[in-house]
């Protein structure tokens, strides 16, 4: 994949004005994978609106379509102060957040190879979440301890994107999967 | 100054809000991803909106809205504006007198679609302005721009979007007022309004002129930006391509084009000539490529293999680079497949089982194409299932034609199987022929949208519904059933087997809703009855 990183040569004495500051150092990419109905693109709507409650520039892309019906879903998260392209770029994903063991072998390529971090479902007890269904939220439970967005977001976040008979089940979930991660660490 | 209003949204939503601060009379449209959002987020948020049978129809709609001086949004996939495709044609001549705006949502990679046509062809087909936005702030804001231009030269305008920029979120900073829409008035304009030959001439001639008045607007209607960079490289680019590319080449010079019909020439001429090597980065057929150098600007393009598929920030790096080299096969996760307790699945069990030539449609049952029914033959767009069923009976011979069935769903019946049934009945093959109609209540496909056979309105509201045994009684069709696919497994077999016995015409009605959608359609039925 040489090719792939070769850029056109930039000339020496041409003048430039550039309007384009984009660091792509300061964007975070997250990109979540599952099947169809377990809430992949759920807890990528609940992470783009926590990070756009911090004010930063985010920009999330999937797939919909076929995805009630058990097909393979993944769902991409960039944020920071500028993101152009709303799709992660291959093998360039910070975090990978897999819901579903069977898919780890199909999304694994989307994670950058040296540094990225991958976190599976089996980072949760299930038998402790009052619903299974609320997996999905304690995979974000345990991502958030990587992120720098504070818990506060997070909660509201959750709050804005599920409906409200099951927010404490999903605040729950959520301190479940932190806690999840920090014995880990 | 009142600040405005900063929002997470995805493409289609952003289209729905503009059409609600634009002051949008009417939005029609028939589902198809990845457009449907729009007219479901419209309604939601206090538009007015409606599912029309089909596209065309929906088109039509609009056209009248437009013709009474109001503002019309029109909503579609891609191949939805085939459907549609007569009326825009013309419609481009007669013009509007309030405001129509057509937004074709594109599918390239074909994601959830059938094949993948590049519809900014339609804008210089038909001659129609058509912009196209490379996030959800510009489709929020070209939308006004739409409205501006469609009442001001007095014609149909296209938005067109592509999966990417309908489906992803990005933020948008919305107006902090709303427009007032003009009110609604008829203006008698027969010479403008009749398209018969003696007056659709001059017409014709006018829609040139407004043309080419709109080109010279659009050189310095300041839509097309610039973005300076290093002189060695530029990029040209519209759409999601443009994102990519500012990712893969973050030093480049750019020209965005925004409005790829008509297409700002000189602008383009300009940049080119500004910068040492100049590149075109367009998603699907090179249609900015062939422009361009027709107008003897010196451009270049991308190779061939990069006109399949979606372009994606890897994919723009190697067209810079000039890489034909093999690209990594894509990850293929696991395919969808009917939910478990589908009601399409004792259908397709039966044609597998009778050994049928099953001529598809398209909705959710064309999954019974895959293990383990492989039952579908036989796919080609809406409501083809009936005409290619037709078409082989009339031709094979008498054993195979005997095994050929028509299987469609009934949202696609109603969008596009009632003239098949018609043809049917005028033009019967000397075997007969079968048509099962899958209906399980919705427009599941698409995620769940109402239709006529429903008997509610896009908002779930009750209205009229077509009840499909009484249309094909009423058309003269001899055999006619309704069967549950549940409870009468065994009359379905049986009706279906006879009906391949005999030489007449059939219609079996298989009707239970769809699983994931039977909870909310007792909740309507429900709320109806109160
Ligand atoms: C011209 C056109 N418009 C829209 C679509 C998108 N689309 C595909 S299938 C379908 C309808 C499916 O509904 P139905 O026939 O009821 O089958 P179901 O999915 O419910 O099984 C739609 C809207 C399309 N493919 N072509
Ligand atoms: S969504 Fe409905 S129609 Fe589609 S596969 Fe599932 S049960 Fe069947």
């Amino acid at each position: 994949m040489e090719a792939m990183n070769r850029r056109p040569e930039p000339t020496v004495e041409s003048p430039v004005v550039r309007t384009s500051q984009m660091s792509e150092r300061s964007v975070t990419n997250v990109v979540f994978a599952g099947l169809g109905g377990q809430g992949v693109l759920k807890a990528s709507d609940i992470l783009s609106d926590a990070a756009f409650r911090c004010g930063l520039d985010v920009k999330k892309s999937e797939l919909h379509g076929m995805s009630q019906r058990g097909g393979s879903v993944t769902s991409d998260v960039r944020f920071g102060d500028s993101v152009a392209s709303p799709m992660v770029p291959i093998a360039e994903a910070d975090y990978l957040v897999v819901l579903s063991v069977s898919e780890v072998d199909f999304a694994r390529p989307l994670l950058k190879e040296n540094g990225g971090v991958l976190l599976t479902a089996d980072l949760i007890n299930e038998s402790r979440l009052a619903n299974r269904r609320s997996l999905n939220v304690a995979m974000l439970g345990a991502l958030s301890t990587f992120l720098d967005i504070p818990e506060e977001q997070w909660h509201r976040a959750i709050r804005a994107n599920l409906p409200e008979k099951v927010h404490e089940a999903n605040i729950e979930a959520f301190n479940i999967g932190r806690e999840a991660r920090s014995r880990q660490a | 100054m009142v600040s405005s209003e900063r929002m997470l949204l995805s493409g289609n939503e952003a289209v729905a809000h503009a059409a609600l601060d634009a002051g949008i009379a009417l939005g029609a449209g028939y589902p198809g991803t990845p457009s449907t959002e729009i007219l479901e987020t419209f309604s939601e948020i206090g538009g007015r909106a409606q599912w029309s049978p089909n596209e065309k129809v929906a088109l039509e709609v609009c056209i009248g809205v437009a013709y009474g001086r109001s503002r019309a949004l029109a909503t579609m996939k891609h191949v939805g504006l085939n459907v549609a495709a007569d009326p825009l044609f013309t419609a481009a001549y007669s013009g509007v007198d309030g405001a129509l705006v057509i937004v074709t949502a594109d599918d390239p990679g074909m994601a959830s679609s059938q094949n993948e046509q590049d519809n900014r062809h339609y804008a210089r087909a038909a001659g129609l302005p058509m912009l196209e936005p490379s996030d959800s702030q510009e489709a929020y804001d070209f939308f006004f721009k739409a409205v501006e231009i469609s009442e001001r030269w007095k014609l149909p305008v296209l938005l067109r979007m592509t999966t990417r920029i309908c489906h992803s979120l990005t933020v948008v900073h919305r107006r902090p007022d709303a427009e007032e829409a003009p009110a609604a008035d008829y203006q008698r304009d027969i010479k403008g309004r009749v398209m018969i030959p003696a007056y659709a001439r001059g017409a014709h001639v006018r829609l040139r002129e407004k043309l080419s008045e709109i080109a010279d607007w659009n050189e310095k209607s300041g839509l097309n930006q610039v973005v300076e960079g290093e002189k060695s490289l530029g990029i040209i680019a519209d759409g999601v391509a443009y994102a990519h590319a500012r990712e893969a080449a973050p030093d480049a010079s750019f020209l965005k084009i925004s409005m790829v019909h008509p297409l700002p020439i000189e602008a383009i001429r300009r940049f080119a000539e500004s910068v040492q090597r100049c590149v075109v980065i367009e998603e699907g057929d090179p249609y900015l490529l062939e422009r361009i150098r027709a107008e003897g600007v010196t451009v270049e393009g991308k190779p061939d293999m990069y006109r399949f598929g979606e372009l994606n920030v890897a994919r723009v790096r190697r067209i810079l680079a000039g890489d034909t080299s093999p690209e990594p096969a894509p990850a293929r996760g696991k395919p969808p497949q009917l939910c478990q307790g589908c009601p399409h699945r004792t259908a397709f069990e039966i044609l597998r089982d009778l050994g049928c030539i099953g001529t598809g449609d398209i909705g959710c049952y064309t999954l019974g194409v895959l293990p383990p029914f492989e039952a579908m033959d036989t796919c080609v767009c809406m409501g083809a299932s009936i005409g290619v069923g037709l078409g082989l009976r009339h031709v094979l011979p008498e054993e195979q034609a005997r095994k050929v069935v028509s299987i469609i769903g009934d949202s696609t019946f109603v969008h596009s199987g009632i003239t098949g049934l018609v043809e049917m009945i005028y033009n019967p093959p000397p075997t007969g022929h079968v048509i099962l109609i899958l209906d399980n209540g919705t427009t599941a496909m698409t995620g769940m949208q109402e239709h006529p056979g429903t008997g509610r309105k896009l908002d779930h509201q009750p209205t009229s519904q077509v009840v499909f045994e009484d249309l094909a009684r009423s058309l003269g069709v001899p055999n006619v059933h309704v069967v549950d696919p549940m409870k009468q497994a065994d009359e379905l077999r049986k009706h279906l087997s006879e009906a391949l016995e005999s030489n007449e015409l059939t219609v079996i009605v298989v009707r239970r809703p769809c699983v994931l959608a039977a909870g909310k359609i007792r909740q309507y039925a429900q709320a109806a009855e109160q």
